[in-house]
């Protein structure tokens, strides 16, 4: 025990003296969180747009109304005929118009035959589609609005509505997924790469001719990072509840479970690694180019899994990083409880286990 | 005189390759044993043996009075080690690299500092206990690699190329930290490829493709070949080696 706790002091000692481990571990959390939450954001803020509204009546004021008021767009005002919408519209001065046809509020009320054009830039189908869904979302509340005020309803419409995230607040995707990243690095890559030094550089040799045993030289190595990724996930919780408020709606016993179990799986997946090569250039390279990369890619952080191809989607289902932020993002935004999550859980737990499994095997034969 | 380290026909093959054939030799108590052998003869395979780091194939070996294949833990807690690679950690001072290795060999915690102390001012280094090793001269980190192998005074200590890529002097000063530990009756058994080296062990072995060439006292072997120096012995022997270096 007392080996155990002088080689994981010596850990410390390896993270405290490494400015960059340093600076990665404190800074990097929330640089990730704001870069993820504001900047690289998938949500579209502040769109421009331009309205041609032949009617002027009470509905079109009011869902211009709506619109302007929203945050996701700025109303640019008026134009005269819809080519002049258009020419605006080319000269990249706005990502969206819209045009009413004449009558509208009569029409809507008696004929039913009210239309709206929303025109988006198709070039950049990802914007053009949120942009499209914002407005008729919003539109779709201001009918809502107008017809609980009257007694009777004059006309039945399916709606889009998005359930649990009625505007699509990004920060529900990013805090989960700049967690599983940061989990990923701290566990999977710091992890690696400070045991394969430890081969490199031939301390490993004398480790293992000395008398401590293989399993508590791995357990110290992975003690500190396992503390660090308490640590952001802490960091990370802490400032998405209270500076970005991102409520948690869901059960903090299963948000913590379900993050112990990821960093599990993510000290395995280190393990493993550190026993396959033996160079640390190999083991960073392994970690971001094969857990990163995807991580970002493909785990629904930036693009949706269900709009990727079917192979990748495929590739998608190996990685924990995916389960993961599909569980934290179950628990967070809809605060459902254990069983809807199960799925999710279970498949971390096996993935666990055999991760475990492996990686001490492989360590064994390495040893001979 | 005790024998430390007994090999018995000790093998150690992978796949159709045999790395080490069928050696047989004893150290006895206090002895410096210099192990020789171009790369590739099989050196560091039968060391590793020893050390309790690789299972022997056939044969035995006794080391320190256990059985290397089966006691590898008592085998592990009765030597020191240390290897051409570096021990130490960089970024950590003296102090702490002493203390680690202390703490791993179950050194009890208050004779830690006052051995540290005294082993430091033994060396000559107990103004530099706080620096940072990184910050130190190659030979002086080997000079401590070595008095840390053998801080927490282990019957044998295994030393594998202890001395490469040093310069004269501090090899010369590296021997005499030799000397002083087997005065102390740490057997010392020591791989290396400068072959001048030799004259300062009490008896060598020589390895060529595997198998024990050679075995004996500096003077006898060079008496055996007629040759004037180990130099021109060791080519004598090797001069029929069929395996390449590695």
């Amino acid at each position: 025990m007392r080996q155990f706790l002088i080689f994981t002091q010596k850990e410390f000692y390896h993270i405290f003296r490494d400015r960059w481990t340093m600076i990665i571990l404190i800074i990097l959390p929330v640089v990730m969180l704001i870069l993820f939450g504001y900047a690289i954001t998938t949500e579209i803020r502040n769109s421009h747009f331009v309205v041609f509204d032949p009617s002027r009546d009470a509905a079109t004021q009011g869902i211009v109304n709506k619109l302007e008021t929203s945050e996701y767009f700025v109303f640019d005002g008026y134009v005269h005929t819809p080519a002049e919408a258009e020419e605006i519209f080319m000269r990249g001065e706005i990502g969206m118009f819209i045009i009413f046809s004449e009558n509208f509020y009569n029409n809507m009320l008696h004929t039913g035959n009210a239309q709206i054009r929303i025109v988006t830039d198709g070039s950049d189908p990802n914007t053009a589609h949120t942009l499209t869904l914002y407005a008729q979302n919003l539109m779709a509340s201001y009918q809502q609005d107008i017809f609980k005020s009257m007694e009777i309803p004059y006309q039945i419409e399916p709606q889009i509505r998005l359930l649990y995230n009625p505007t699509m607040k990004g920060l529900y995707n990013t805090v989960p997924g700049v967690m599983g990243m940061l989990i990923m690095l701290v566990c999977a890559m710091m992890t690696s790469v400070s045991i394969v030094r430890e081969k490199e550089k031939g301390n490993m040799e004398i480790l293992l001719v000395s008398p401590m045993k293989p399993i508590s030289i791995i357990l110290a190595k992975v003690v500190p990072f396992f503390m660090i990724s308490l640590m952001n996930f802490t960091t990370i919780i802490v400032i998405a509840t209270t500076l970005m408020g991102v409520p948690v709606n869901g059960s903090w016993f299963l948000l913590i479970a379900v993050s112990l179990l990821f960093i599990f799986v993510s000290l395995a997946i280190g393990i493993l690694i550190s026993t396959l090569v033996s160079k640390q250039m190999i083991a960073l390279l392994a970690s971001a180019m094969g857990l990163m990369l995807p991580a970002v890619l493909l785990s629904g952080l930036v693009f949706p899994v269900s709009s990727m191809p079917i192979a990748l989607q495929w590739v998608a289902q190996v990685l924990p990083v995916k389960w993961y932020i599909e569980a934290m993002r179950s628990i967070m935004i809809m605060g459902v409880g254990f069983s809807s999550v199960s799925l999710q859980f279970f498949i971390l737990s096996g993935m666990a286990v055999l991760l475990l499994v492996l990686s001490l095997r492989n360590f064994k034969i390495r040893l001979d | 005189m005790t024998d430390v380290i007994v090999a018995d026909q000790l093998t150690k093959k992978f796949g159709s390759f045999t790395a080490v054939d069928h050696i047989s030799f004893h150290v006895q108590e206090g002895e410096i044993f210099g192990f020789l052998g171009a790369n590739g003869a099989g050196k560091t395979t039968a060391m590793r043996m020893l050390c309790g780091l690789s299972k022997p194939s056939s044969g035995t070996g006794l080391v320190a009075g256990f059985d290397i294949a089966h006691q590898s833990e008592q085998v592990k807690k009765s030597i020191g080690y240390m290897s051409q690679k570096f021990a130490l950690y960089e970024d950590l001072k003296v102090w702490e690299n002493i203390r680690l290795y202390a703490g791993i060999y179950g050194v009890p915690e208050k004779e830690i500092a006052p051995r540290t102390d005294e082993m430091l001012s033994s060396i000559d280094f107990l103004s530099e206990k706080n620096t940072l090793v990184k910050s130190l001269p190659l030979g002086w980190k080997q000079k401590l690699a070595f008095s840390i192998s053998i801080f927490h005074r282990p019957q044998i200590v295994f030393l594998d190329e202890p001395t490469s890529g040093v310069d004269p002097v501090v090899r010369r000063q590296f021997w005499e930290l030799i000397y002083k530990s087997a005065d102390q009756g740490i057997t010392v058994f020591v791989t290396t490829h400068y072959l001048d080296e030799a004259e300062y062990c009490n008896r060598v072995s020589i390895m060529v493709d595997g198998k024990i060439a050679a075995l004996d006292t500096p003077a006898g072997l060079k008496e055996k070949s007629g040759a004037g120096t180990i130099e021109d012995a060791f080519h004598q022997l090797t001069r029929g080696a069929t395996r390449k270096a590695d």
